[in-house]
C-alpha cells in the first residue's frame, strides 16, 4: 500500500452558460497496479485507485469505481449541466482509504 | 484415424472450453452489477479503436441516448473485458446533474479481445453494447 498519487489535472472552461454540457477532463498519475503483473520474477503488489467521485457544489454529480480494466493514469472525461456558479471536487481514493482532492471553480453567466 | 479425429477433437474443444468459461464469468459479473433484468440493444453506443497500438492504455466513449434528466436518466454504465485476467473494467454511477449519458476512459487490454458495456436507465430498463478491439501489444496485466 505504498499508496502513489500524482497531482490530479483537471481541465474545465472557467466560464460556461447556463445549461450548456460543460467538457471537464481528469487525469491522476498512479500506477493502477492489479497485483497480478510480475517483474524481475516478482509479484508486483496491489496499489489501486478504486474511486473517483465528483460533487457539483456538494452534490455528487459522478461516481467511478474502477477496476481492474481502468489504465494507468486514470483518465476520464464527461459533461456537467451547470445553471449557476459553480464549486466542482474531485476526489480519488485508493484501495487503503488513502485520497487525492482537486477543485475547479466555473462561473456559470 | 480414430487418434487423429480425436486430436482433431480436442483441438476444437479446448478453445470453446476456454471461451465457454470468459463467457461465464463476464455473464456473471454483468449479474453482479445489474441483477437478472435483461438487457436490451440499440440506444448505446461504444466508440473505441478497431486496432489499438498499446494495450494498456485504449480509449473509449459510451454514450447512451437521454435526455439526462431528473425524470428520465441512465443511473449506471458498466464496462466489462471479456479476455482480460478478470472482466471488470469500471462502473460509473450518473446523475442528472450530467449533461449527456456519456462517459469517456482509457482501458487495458491484456489482447484483442470484445469490449462490453452495459447502461441502467431510471425507468428500470438495461442496454448493452459490445465492440471488437484488435491489439498490437498487450496491456501488462501478467
Amino acid at each position: 500500500m505504498s499508496g502513489s498519487f500524482g497531482t490530479p489535472r483537471i481541465r474545465a472552461p472557467r466560464t460556461a452558460r447556463p445549461g450548456e454540457a460543460v467538457e471537464i477532463r481528469t487525469l491522476i498519475e498512479h500506477p493502477m497496479e492489479t497485483g497480478l503483473r510480475q517483474e524481475g520474477g516478482r509479484t508486483v503488489p496491489r496499489d489501486f485507485l478504486n474511486r473517483l467521485v465528483v460533487r457539483v457544489n456538494g452534490e455528487v454529480a459522478l461516481e467511478a469505481e474502477l477496476r481492474n480494466g481502468t489504465s494507468t493514469n486514470p483518465y476520464h472525461v464527461f459533461f456537467l449541466k451547470l445553471d449557476r456558479t459553480s464549486e466542482i471536487e474531485f476526489v480519488w481514493t485508493d484501495e487503503g482509504g488513502r485520497f487525492a482532492r482537486a477543485t475547479a471553480r466555473i462561473a456559470v453567466a | 484415424m480414430r487418434r487423429r479425429a480425436a486430436l482433431a477433437l480436442s483441438l476444437t474443444l479446448l478453445p470453446l472450453g476456454t471461451a465457454r468459461a470468459q463467457d461465464a464469468t463476464l455473464e456473471e459479473a454483468i449479474r453482479a452489477q445489474i441483477g437478472d433484468r435483461t438487457t436490451q440493444e440499440g440506444g448505446i453506443a461504444l466508440r473505441a479503436p478497431v486496432v489499438a497500438e498499446n494495450g494498456g492504455q485504449v480509449p473509449v466513449t459510451v454514450s447512451v441516448d437521454s435526455p439526462q434528466t431528473a425524470e428520465s436518466h441512465v443511473t449506471a454504465i458498466h464496462l466489462f473485458a471479456t479476455r482480460n485476467p478478470t472482466p471488470g473494467i469500471a462502473s460509473f454511477r450518473l446523475t442528472p446533474l450530467l449533461a449527456r449519458a456519456e462517459v469517456q476512459t482509457r482501458i487495458r487490454l491484456a489482447e484483442g479481445q470484445v469490449v462490453v458495456a452495459v447502461a441502467q436507465l431510471s425507468d428500470g430498463t438495461a442496454r448493452r453494447v459490445s465492440a471488437e478491439i484488435r491489439v498490437t501489444t498487450g496491456g501488462c496485466l501478467s
